[in-house]
């Protein structure tokens, strides 16, 4: 429970102020104390459950959203700090639900329990956005900060690697 | 009682728009153990129900919790087999609470395609059965000339009808007494892969989980338990807490009153503990850390089981528990007991010219289910709504009605899909705990627990011991065997379980020594440490014996075929043996282009199933990593093969994590590990590259499959390091040493 998170919020809590954040496309705005982690926001203010919490000290990546297109863990970024950036959460990604990596996801069939897996998608989408042709060890080292305890990392590898290919086979 | 047809419990009505509802009328007792073989139907409880409406939509309802093992998938396939409908157009939901209509909707011991693969197949055939007997009186055509197909009905004769044309007349027609199932051969929807009907649902993000839940008005409330095992609340300052921004209320509560009889399930760490409700979670989160508690020793606690009737009294020893005291205690056995003796064990101890001993330990776990235990409830004057992620209602609701002082009847409970269950979730303690929380501030709210909650409350899987001994003769034959197990504070073995069976002088004994460090049931219980003990055993007994170790277990268990020894001898060696030939045929084990890897094999039996690894272990930048997998399993008919291979792949990749970092460790009765930055997982870099899984095709009625691959991976782990490292491993987490994770 001793993030810095914390310590910095037990001097700011009373100051509660007013921030105008864009989620998903949309402006919201929102009058809370600075230092409520986005994860929240998300999941208390704005009904967005998608994203999970797992842990609240950025070592489980259940609650990974996009923050400029970058995955970031929000349990860890207090509202105070989005300033301007675009938040997309995994209900953002894609209108229809068909964005690649889902549509990968759902064709290997990756999900158990399932609760984790908003999380490896952000991570997942954030990887191919940087590097659209993985190695396996590019990716088993930029999703090694989502656990899954039901154990689907490797479907969830193939499954990268598919949204890698019909990424590819479109350009 | 005489046992009865299932299909005089199925009651067909007539839906309001004019249409079909099936339903069972379950029994409530508890479902028999099904032999191993094809078991009659009549061993099961019934289940589940099939709506057809007139403007043919058809849907079927999952009768129990989904945790990831499928079962919204697979249950309703089956009833889709035999039915005859197309698997793309029906539509699948989770059932409600309703232990009369659905029976016992319990999700654990690998039961649920056990338990309902008759009764849910029954039912698809009545349905089809009465909906094509409407047809024939409506055509004027014999019954057997009437074809269904994808959700037709039709005739030779140019008839053809949708389900939902027929359903009215079918629901008022008498349900048939004499039914046809159909045979495996035919099968077209069971064994074809289906996708997970909650697939899009799950990649989309919608709220699924407990801890999603919503509606209006609803606070949130987090709770203050004691910091170690052995303490108790003594009293509490909320003035600061109370002052924080969104803070409602802050106040003790007592989960069971004085005398309160607890059924089998109902353990809890902490009996007092101080609730917090506010607005939204971070701000109970920031009051949480205002709040001032004192706590003092519990002492020793006397607790009032009552299990279905059976009442005994547990006596909870108060002290303060370290985990290095705990071993101590586990390795000087009190108060043994013989589980199971056959001929004359210690006689060939005495005489065996050599003896093989050794002891194993393994330490508590915590589940780490990835959602955390959280709970919502709305206790009203005269009646309650709880919905939040639980493995067994039906086992929940009696206790639930109790403390709230409500009749049963006026408990709704609703299942949400849990974010991880593996046994945890049948203790359904932070669910009285919401609805108490609710009751006392008359208002909707979700209870949620930290991971450090969640992680430090116990009900753990139990730290266990067990001693193996072998007697071999001057041949160094296997003259005799003898196991003793012990456990804080449940003995893990399995006494009936091989080899008993295979050896003609064999004894096991058990012993438990009291904690009140809780524990529950962790995927596999017993048979999770059994089997890395036992089969790590094998490995090296093989090995003084001059043995191939597939070789020796192969000629144990044709031995126990042959000649079996003793009685209640658990498991079918024909099953067992399958296993292994299959799993030394596809992995090639003693192939040439193997030799000089680093193998791993174990293989166990374990809720009726069977299941083997072949490990192949490498040193990576020093580490031990296991780089690929070759898994066999035999749990009978297997209804959704990829989503099967896919949970074999998770036990797998779950084994390795829990074998070689897993530990739950304690200094004065207080938690060391408290999130993931010192509770080691196993993450996406340290998976295995490949597992290769495979099923012994067979037309036996399904076994268990959840849990049967999970224990066998920790014995074959322990084999390949020691090929790897050339030295045995003992004890578990077996790199215990690396825990501390950098965070």
């Amino acid at each position: 429970m001793n993030t810095e998170i914390n310590y910095f919020y037990l001097e700011t809590f009373l100051n509660m102020a007013k921030y105008t954040i864009n989620v998903n496309g949309i402006s919201r705005r929102m009058d809370v104390d600075p230092a409520t982690p986005i994860l929240w926001i998300l999941r208390d203010h704005l009904k967005l459950s998608g994203t999970k919490y797992g842990c609240g000290m950025a070592m489980c990546g259940a609650c990974t959203i996009h923050l400029n297109g970058s995955a970031v863990r929000s349990c860890q970024i207090p509202i105070s700090a989005v300033g301007k950036q675009k938040i997309v959460t995994i209900e953002g990604l894609s209108s229809a639900g068909d964005h690649p990596v889902q549509q990968a996801w759902i064709d290997i069939d990756v999900a158990q329990c399932g609760y984790c897996q908003s999380g490896q998608i952000m991570s997942a989408v954030a990887l191919l956005k940087e590097n659209p042709t993985p190695t396996e060890e590019d990716i088993e080292q930029a999703m090694s900060g989502n656990i899954c305890r039901c154990g689907t990392y490797l479907r969830i590898k193939e499954a990268i690697q598919l949204a890698a290919k019909s990424n590819t086979s479109k350009k | 009682m005489k046992p009865q047809s299932r299909r005089s419990f199925l009651t067909s009505s007539l839906l309001a728009g004019g249409g079909l509802l099936l339903s069972f009328r379950g029994l409530t007792k508890s479902p028999e153990v099904p032999s191993p073989k094809n078991a009659p139907s009549t061993h099961f409880e019934l289940t589940g129900y099939i709506q057809i409406s007139s403007d043919n939509s058809i849907t079927l309802f999952c009768p129990n919790p989904e945790f990831g093992q499928n079962v919204m998938t697979s249950l309703p396939m089956i009833v889709a087999e035999e039915l005859e409908v197309d698997w793309e157009s029906i539509q699948v939901n989770m059932g409600p609470h309703d232990a009369v209509k659905l029976g016992p909707q319990f999700t654990g011991g690998s039961n649920s395609v056990r338990m309902y693969w008759r009764p849910l197949r029954e039912a698809g055939a009545t349905a089809l059965y009465l909906l094509k007997e409407a047809a024939a009186q409506t055509w004027g055509v014999p019954m057997a000339e009437i074809q269904a197909q994808k959700g037709v009905l039709s005739h030779v004769k140019g008839f053809r009808a949708s389900y939902g044309n027929m359903a009215e007349k079918a629901a008022q027609l008498p349900i048939p007494t004499k039914l046809t199932l159909k045979k495996p051969h035919d099968f077209s929807i069971v064994r074809q892969s289906k996708k997970n009907v909650a697939g899009k649902k799950i990649v989309t993000g919608q709220p699924l989980f407990g801890i999603d839940y919503q509606t209006d008005g609803m606070l949130i409330a987090m709770i203050e338990h004691p910091p170690a095992f052995g303490l108790t609340l003594n009293s509490f300052d909320a003035s600061q807490a109370l002052k924080m921004p969104g803070i409602l209320d802050v106040f003790r509560f007592t989960l069971y009153p004085t005398d309160f009889e607890q059924a089998g399930f109902d353990t809890r760490t902490f009996n007092e503990g101080v609730a917090i409700v506010g607005k939204t979670t971070w701000e109970v989160m920031n009051a949480r850390k205002k709040l001032r508690t004192q706590w003092e020793p519990v002492g020793d606690v006397q607790e009032t089981m009552n299990v279905r009737g059976t009442k005994r009294q547990v006596k909870i020893p108060g002290r303060s528990e370290t985990s290095a005291q705990q071993m101590e205690l586990l390795k000087s056995p009190q108060n043994k007991q013989v589980l199971r003796k056959d001929g004359e064990p210690e006689k060939a101890f005495q005489e065996a010219a050599f003896v093989l001993e050794r002891t194993y330990h393994a330490p508590f776990l915590a589940h780490n289910c990835m959602e955390p235990m959280n709970f919502f409830a709305h206790v009203q004057q005269d009646k309650a709504l709880v919905a939040g992620p639980l493995q067994a209602p039906g086992w929940a609701e009696p206790t639930l009605a109790k403390i709230l002082g409500l009749p049963p009847e006026k408990i709704e409970i609703q299942m949400t899909r849990m974010g991880g269950g593996f046994g945890r979730r049948a203790y359904a303690q932070y669910m009285y705990e919401a609805a108490l929380i609710s009751q006392k501030i008359n208002a909707p709210v979700k209870l949620i627990y930290t991971r450090e909650d969640d992680m430090t409350y116990g009900i753990y899987r139990p730290m266990y011991t067990a001693t193996y001994r072998a007697a071999l003769d001057n041949q160094k034959q296997l003259i005799g065997f003898h196991v003793i197990g012990g456990g804080i504070p449940e003995n893990p073995i399995h006494a009936n379980r091989f080899p008993a069976g295979a050896v003609d002088n064999y004894l096991a004994e058990g012993f438990e020594i009291p904690s009140n460090v809780t524990i529950g049931a962790f995927r596999a219980p017993r048979s999770n440490f059994n089997a890395a003990a036992e089969q790590s055993f094998l490995d090296e007994l093989a090995e003084m014996m001059g043995q191939d170790p597939m070789e020796f277990r192969i000629s144990l268990l044709k031995q126990a075929k042959a000649q079996p020894i003793g009685k209640n001898n658990e498991y079918d060696p024909d099953r067992y043996l399958g296993v292994l030939e299959l799993l030394k045929e596809k992995s090639g084990w003693g192939k040439p282009e193997h030799e000089g890897k680093n193998r791993g094999l174990a293989a166990y039996f374990c809720h009726a199933s069977y299941a083997g690894h072949v490990v192949d272990m490498v040193t990576r930048d020093g580490q031990p990593y296991v780089e690929s997998v070759t898994s066999v399993v035999d749990c009978g008919v297997v209804v959704n093969p990829d989503a099967a291979r896919n949970m074999v792949q998770g036990a797998v990749v779950d084994g390795i994590g829990q074998s070689f970092y897993g530990e739950l460790t304690l200094e004065n009765g207080v938690p060391q590990q408290s999130n993931f930055h010192n509770y080691r997982m196993i993450r996406h870099a340290e998976a295995p590259k490949k597992i290769d899984v495979y099923f012994v095709e067979n037309d036996i009625d399904p076994t268990g499959l959840g849990e049967p691959p999970f224990p066998p991976v920790f014995g074959a782990i322990a084999n390949a390091l020691y090929k790897t490292q050339g030295k045995r491993f003992y004890q578990q987490p077996f790199l215990g040493e690396q825990n501390q994770e950098k965070s």
